[in-house]
């Protein structure tokens, strides 16, 4: 067993299935997602740390473990990250293992903390920033907009900007307003900026590292709600860059693509679709400035259908850019148009009607029936 | 509360009246150690770099009617507040300056036709901080830059690189901000991170009354300087227009600072005696009796008028002049030479590492203008 790693989860978890609904149930060979089938670790080679059963907090807090040992100018930043470990426990046990001047709990402003963390990246640090909600990242958009997105590009390229914004987002946690939105279009609208959100822990694991190591600033969103669901996480392979989508289930009849907790949503539209003898082929996008293309619309030139699927509001959104995106490079494979399944254009409303507006599986399946209509 | 409870005061402290005499105020003595032991030479710098300033206005103004330059940020007025906190700075120090720092980026080693070169409208930013003497870049959000030099301040600490009981290579940090920008959160964000991690850093406010059209008494009932002490911070209120007071108070700060002692909050009095930027037209909101009120209080005339008193010679003056018209010139001329960029700098540097949009949007810009007859460059 890795250090860092919760003791209570053993290997053979993994084999028994304990692995989250969001684990890909069925991945090209090259993908190199976990299954059970790997290896376990009782006698490993000393650099092979095998597949573990975390939750994505526990897998994005060990990534985080992984980061501060690797590079001593890795900062954590945040409010409460410090001996609470986080309003999410997300970085529970780091401030006592690498003490407080690694792991920052900053005075009570985003705008001071980002803008703060743009001066020590000057100076050679890479912060990684905690916004304890989503909802709670607009005193920081200043900063994050007009001065952490073009610091490299006003210094021509002699100064980079390695900074991790990390942002719980998205409902399904029955929470009171400003805890439950997915704000996650407006950073991919700015340039300068990457913008990454995994589904899964195995990702989050990796992705965080990846984003760390990025010398480009990068909004981490992390779907709130399978923070706590456990999925295999293996600790010797990512098996994709961080920029890469993701075939998470192959299909024929029509595409659905998302980010986040919707790939949960998706996965369980496919399966319903399947007992109703319809083929669908899940596409997790992961990345989503810049957004990967490829494997999207080579799913799309055979399905010939897609669904875009989000909790974010459908104006405007990531979404919005999908579909027109792929009515463009598409237009001769597809059978009907893009589809968009979004949030609503309202505010996030009160938690008691949040079923009604997030998407759910069966307003995906709806989607996919007006799709097949065509 | 009683009405008196509701009147703020601080003293201002001042060494050279506006008459030119070295007369302390109370509160400046404690200063004087540190102007005595300034040399001739730096004395006569003083003047030099602060006749560079008002010239170099007169150049970019010029530059800017003649359809030059896209605007001019003039410094008129505040040349002894900008060229004395400069020299209190050590060469190991860090300065980010807001957009009207000429003079202190020159003090810097900045060539002056990199800030042309911004206000020409060929770049986003124009220099190198590493290459000119830590002077940051400009930062036209207001009160932004607070924010950045707390953090690199905050660095600096993290790092060892001051505290260490050596003024020669222990750093500090000097972030200038206007009168109108402590309104920002970001400035006042900035004053809680540095008390509270008790940085290395001195915030140095120009009061130059003035925010384009709006009196400093929209932004504040109370002087400026009195803000330190609401955040944990000693704050002192100087006369801007006294280039010794400027140089010996940012000195002071800087060393303390630099020994470990924690940030400092001065606000400068000052006064923008031109217009905020060549496109303002301050005869709409000011009174011509304020703009003379404050020309008897002229930084250079009273700095000029002590060193005669000390002796400086009028071939001095003259020599001075010579060279600020000279400097002037040359930088007319570079400034004129400055080249509009290729297209692929639209995209070069937005990312550091590889980008698909970016590749495919300068592909696509290219092919288009390459479509027209000849390929336009
Ligand atoms: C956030 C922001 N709001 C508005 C402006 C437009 N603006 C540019 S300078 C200025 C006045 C600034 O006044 P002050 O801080 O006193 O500095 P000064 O120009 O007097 O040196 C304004 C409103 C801006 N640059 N940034
Ligand atoms: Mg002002």
């Amino acid at each position: 067993m890795s250090a860092g790693i919760d003791e209570e989860v053993r290997v053979t978890d993994v084999a028994n299935g304990a692995s989250g609904l969001d684990t890909p149930s069925d991945t090209r060979p090259t993908e190199a997602a976990p299954s059970a089938a790997t290896p376990p670790v009782d006698s490993p080679a000393p650099e092979v740390r095998g597949v573990h059963t975390l939750s994505m907090a526990k897998a994005i807090n060990a990534g985080l473990r992984e980061a501060l040992l690797g590079d001593e100018k890795v900062l954590l930043m945040g409010e409460d990250i410090g001996p609470l470990g986080g309003v999410f426990r997300v970085t529970e046990g780091l401030s006592a293992e690498f003490g407080e001047k690694r792991v920052l709990d900053t005075p009570l402003a985003e705008s001071g903390i980002v803008g703060t963390a743009i001066g020590l990246a000057m100076r050679g640090y890479r912060p990684v920033i905690e916004i304890q909600f989503d909802g709670f990242i607009f005193p920081a958009f200043d900063q994050i907009t007009t001065q952490l997105s073009r610091q490299t590009v006003r210094h021509d390229g002699t100064l980079s900007m390695p900074i991790v914004i990390r942002v719980p987002y998205g409902g399904h946690i029955g929470s009171i307003e400003h805890h439950q939105e997915s704000p996650e279009a407006y950073f991919a609208h700015t340039p300068g900026l990457r913008v990454v959100s995994p589904s899964n822990p195995h990702d989050a694991y990796w992705m965080i590292q990846e984003a760390i190591a990025s010398n480009d600033p990068v909004l981490f969103f992390e779907p709130k709600s399978r923070y706590w669901p456990k999925g295999p996480v293996d600790l010797d392979h990512s098996g994709l860059p961080l920029h890469a989508s993701r075939v998470v289930r192959h299909g024929t009849d029509v595409t659905l693509v998302g980010h986040g907790a919707m790939v949960a949503t998706l996965l369980q539209a496919a399966d319903i679709a399947a007992e109703e003898g319809r083929s669908v082929e899940v596409v997790d996008l992961r990345s989503l400035s810049p957004i990967d293309y490829g494997p999207l619309l080579d799913s799309v030139n055979r399905t010939g259908r897609l669904i875009v699927a989000q909790e974010a509001y459908g104006n405007v959104s990531i979404g919005s850019e999908i579909a027109a995106t792929v009515a463009e490079r598409a237009f001769y494979s597809l059978e009907a148009p893009v589809l968009r399944v979004s949030g609503f254009d309202t505010p996030f409303p009160p938690a008691a009607l949040e079923t009604e507006f997030l998407p759910s599986p069966d307003r995906v399946l709806e989607a996919v029936d007006r799709a097949l209509a065509y | 509360m009683p009405a008196s409870e509701r009147d703020f005061t601080a003293p201002t402290v001042q060494l050279l009246t506006p008459e030119g005499e070295l007369r302390a105020t109370p509160e400046a003595e404690a200063y004087l150690p540190l102007i005595e032991a300034l040399d001739d030479a730096t004395l006569q710098r003083f003047h030099r770099d602060m006749t560079v300033s008002r010239r170099l206005d007169v150049a970019g103004a010029n530059l800017q009617r003649q359809g030059q330059l896209a605007l001019w940020v003039p410094s008129l007025g505040q040349e002894a507040a900008q060229v004395g906190s400069a020299h209190a700075a050590r060469p190991q120090d860090h300065i980010f300056p807001s957009y009207r720092e000429h003079i202190v980026g020159m003090i810097r080693g900045l060539d002056p036709v990199r800030i042309m070169a911004l206000l020409r409208g060929t770049t986003l930013g124009g220099w190198n901080p590493e290459e000119t003497g830590n002077f940051h870049l400009y930062t036209l959000v207001l009160a932004s830059q607070t924010l950045h030099s707390t953090g690199y301040a905050m660095g600096l600490q993290f790092d060892g690189a001051t505290a260490t009981g050596d003024p020669d290579a222990d750093a500090a940090v000097l972030v200038y901000y206007g009168d109108g920008s402590t309104s920002q959160g970001d400035a006042n964000e900035a004053l809680v991170f540095a008390s509270s991690y008790q940085t290395p850093q001195v915030f140095f406010i120009q009061n130059n009354q003035w925010a384009i059209s709006v009196p400093v008494s929209r932004q504040s009932r109370s002087p400026l300087s009195l803000r330190g002490g609401g955040f944990g911070m000693p704050g002192i209120r100087i006369d801007g227009n006294d280039v010794l007071i400027s140089y010996a108070v940012t000195r002071q700060a800087l060393e303390e600072a630099r020994a470990g002692e924690g940030p400092t909050l001065i606000e400068a009095l000052t006064y923008r005696m031109g217009a905020h930027t060549t496109a303002d037209d301050p005869t709409k909101y000011r009174t011509d009796a304020e703009v003379e009120y404050w020309q008897q209080r002229d930084p250079i005339a009273r700095y000029r008028t002590w060193l005669e008193s000390r002796g400086a010679s009028a071939a001095f003056f003259a020599e001075v002049d010579e060279e600020a018209s000279d400097i002037a010139a040359d930088v007319r001329r570079r400034a004129l030479e400055i080249t509009v960029p290729t297209r692929e700098k639209i995209f070069a540097h937005v990312y550091s590492e590889a980008h698909p949009l970016m590749v495919e949007q300068a592909a696509w810009l290219d092919a288009f203008e390459n479509s027209f007859d000849g390929g336009a460059e």
